[in-house]
């Protein structure tokens, strides 16, 4: 692995690999000092942040403000910290990547092995969804959970965003099974499996590539989405992100800023862990089928 | 009525007619070779057999069962395809009895017909592994195992050969004809390979847009091609076509034709009726190997003769050499005995087996019957 990375690189001059050096060195400070900022602050207290530098290791270590953010903070008029909210937002993305990923899935097996008259054209609708901007579809949306009787609860929120998401990713598995031979569906056909046989058997065990770049970029999205968010589930059914700011907004006594760093990285730590655990299957999800072998 | 009927079939897509009423009729362990260039329409008619394709008009019966509309799954046949087409997934023995799986067959069941047929195609060691882990040849016999278990009315195969080295295509070739010998299975079997066709078949079907242009055993293609296209498709190298006049001399039709020297070759026709094209210009087909040394000819044929003309070029083969001359104004390749001396720019007598030789009609390019 190693020696294939290093045959492939350009050779170099030393100047100028020390000016690449350099040069990452200083964009991954660039990157990494508001989390570094977000990190020392949350575990000082308050007193040290009003009191002097941002900057600053903690004199007094402690992880008041962590506990308080997750558990007591005042979100709103309840002091329930993030806690409750944070598992709105997994009740809200577990099912809402499972449901699009598998409508994607299951669409672009449809549009590439199953083709019918005018199955471009219906392609390049559901593409229109992926550049839709989310203010437009705002007042539709809420008029029409309004009718489904969705409007704030945590279904809503999963109907609008597996709406949203179907588009991307009808993209990724569109594209992902326009490489995919035809001939194994014919032979699959040929030994008898029918459409979900053959989805399930042959197409989703030869897909693990796409699906984890489709739930990486499915989760990330709703998870850190705002919008819908805060119009469509409201008080106590409210996702992470829109609790946050209102952890931060809440205007009762001092503003506790090592709480809101603290209570920032715990909306921030999901995703985190989701590129962690899978973020190199996601480029190898990306490259596939444009790399041979 | 036949084991395998294709009845006036023909296909369209839209307003473009592709296959034009497709009439064979495929005996009960027969070997068909349907053959052609790219763009025939010989894999469209495969796939309407199994099922992949519709069917625009005409009727498809398997076992005196008409199969238009029935599912591929419910034909009782079987496939291999040009990719072999293994599931990346599985092991090479879910491969093989994902089908049977499918079809509700018990386990224990499936695993004897698995190692039935993994026994036949030597692949027992294999049975554990991935597609992935196999090599060209390996896939091959596992696409063929695949079909095999199926135990089906008839196989069908779409180019299986194609995607192999050219050493291991020969091997798998003989390889699947002793195993036709062998299980007197009725087969389907398309390929753009005349070669395969050749040696493969019991009948070929030649295709040539849309149609079929001729349907016979491999020697009838051969020595009486229907046409210009079937002379020229099969054999390689292909046919010599030249243009010749029919001329009468002594009471027998001769072929006139002019040689590399400017002069008139008289090579007197096998079949008499060539004396109603007296005067008439025809389309001259003779064989490499019917225009040879005179030592190589045919010493049962009753009619050589022979042809003095010039060499252009030698192309030695090892087995044979192959001698480019020009004659009825066209560059002719002759098929003489690897040690036959010859070299470019001399004269040299060849012996001509005009048994062999068939005429066309220009106009037609049809073969004039003999």
């Amino acid at each position: 692995m190693m020696s294939a990375a290093q045959s492939q690189s350009v050779r170099t001059g030393r100047i100028t690999r020390t000016f690449i050096y350099v040069f990452l060195l200083v964009a991954s400070l660039f990157y990494l000092l508001p989390f570094f900022i977000m990190l020392v602050n949350s575990v000082k207290p308050l007193s040290e942040i009003t009191g002097g530098n941002m900057m600053a290791l903690p004199q007094v270590f402690t992880l008041e403000p962590w506990a308080a953010a997750w558990s007591s903070a005042q979100v709103g008029v309840e002091p329930t910290g993030l806690r409750p909210y944070f598992w709105n937002s997994i009740k809200m993305v577990v099912p809402a990547v499972f449901i699009s990923t598998v409508l994607g899935a299951l669409n672009g097996y449809i549009l590439t092995k199953w083709r019918f008259r005018g199955d471009t054209i219906l392609f390049g609708l559901m593409l229109f969804s992926c550049f839709i901007p989310f203010q437009i579809v705002l007042i539709p949306m809420a008029r029409i959970l309004g009718i489904l009787g969705l409007s704030g609860s945590t279904y809503g929120l999963i109907l609008v965003h597996v709406v949203y998401g179907i588009g991307f990713s009808t993209l990724y598995f569109r594209n992902y099974y326009a490489a995919f031979p035809t001939e194994l569906v014919r032979a699959a056909q040929i030994d008898g499996a029918g459409f979900f046989q053959i989805f399930r058997r042959i197409m989703l065990p030869s897909s693990g590539p796409i699906i984890v770049v489709c739930v990486i970029w499915q989760f990330t999205n709703i998870w850190n989405d705002f919008l819908f968010g805060a119009s469509f589930a409201s008080g106590s059914g409210a996702p992470m992100t829109v609790a946050l700011n209102n952890l931060v907004q809440s205007s009762t006594g001092v503003k506790e800023y090592n709480v809101h760093f603290a209570g920032a990285i715990l909306a921030a730590l999901p995703t985190l862990l989701v590129y962690i655990v899978a973020g190199r299957f996601f480029v190898r999800g990306l490259m596939a089928g444009s790399v041979k072998g | 009525m036949g084991f395998l009927d294709i009845n006036n079939v023909t296909k369209s897509y839209g307003a473009v007619e592709v296959l034009h009423k497709v009439d064979i009729a495929v005996e009960e362990g027969e070997f068909l070779v349907l053959v052609g260039p790219s763009g025939c329409g010989k894999s469209t008619l495969l796939n309407m057999i199994a099922g992949l394709e519709d069917i625009t008009s005409g009727e498809i019966g398997i076992n005196g069962r008409v199969v238009n509309g029935v599912h591929p799954s419910n034909r009782n046949i079987a496939m291999v395809f040009q990719s072999y087409a293994l599931y990346p997934n599985m092991t090479v023995g879910q491969n093989i009895t994902f089908g049977l799986e499918m079809h509700g067959v018990p386990k224990p069941e499936r695993d004897k017909a698995m190692n039935d047929v993994a026994k036949l195609l030597q692949i027992e060691q294999l049975l554990d592994r991935k597609p992935g882990q196999l090599s060209g040849g390996q896939r091959q016999r596992v696409a063929m195992g695949r079909a095999l278990v199926r135990d089906p009315d008839v196989f069908l195969f779409d180019e299986p050969l194609s995607n192999l080295d050219a050493k291991l295509r020969v091997d798998m070739r003989t390889e699947i004809k002793k195993l036709h010998e062998k299980l007197k299975t009725t087969i389907v079997y398309v390929t753009h390979d005349q070669i395969e066709a050749m040696t493969l078949s019991t009948r070929i079907a030649v295709m040539y847009e849309g149609y079929v242009q001729q349907l016979g055993t491999p020697k009838e293609i051969y020595d009486t091609p229907a046409n210009l296209f079937v002379a020229t498709f099969m054999g390689s190298p292909a046919m010599n076509i030249m243009n010749a006049k029919v001329v009468m001399k002594d009471g027998r039709p001769h072929a006139s034709l002019v040689t590399s020297e400017g002069g008139e070759a008289l090579l007197p026709f096998s079949q008499d009726n060539m004396s109603e094209w007296d005067d008439k210009e025809v389309l001259l087909g003779i064989r490499p190997e019917a225009i040879t040394d005179p030592d190589g000819a045919d010493r049962k044929s009753s009619n050589v003769v022979a042809l003095e003309n010039r060499i252009i070029v030698t192309e030695p083969a090892g087995s044979d050499t192959f001698v480019t001359t020009n004659l009825g104004g066209k560059d002719v390749i002759s098929r003489l005995r690897a040690d036959v001396p010859v070299s470019a720019g001399e004269m040299f007598g060849f012996a001509v087996n005009m048994e062999k030789a068939v005429a066309f009609d220009p106009a037609t390019e049809k073969r004039i019957e003999g």
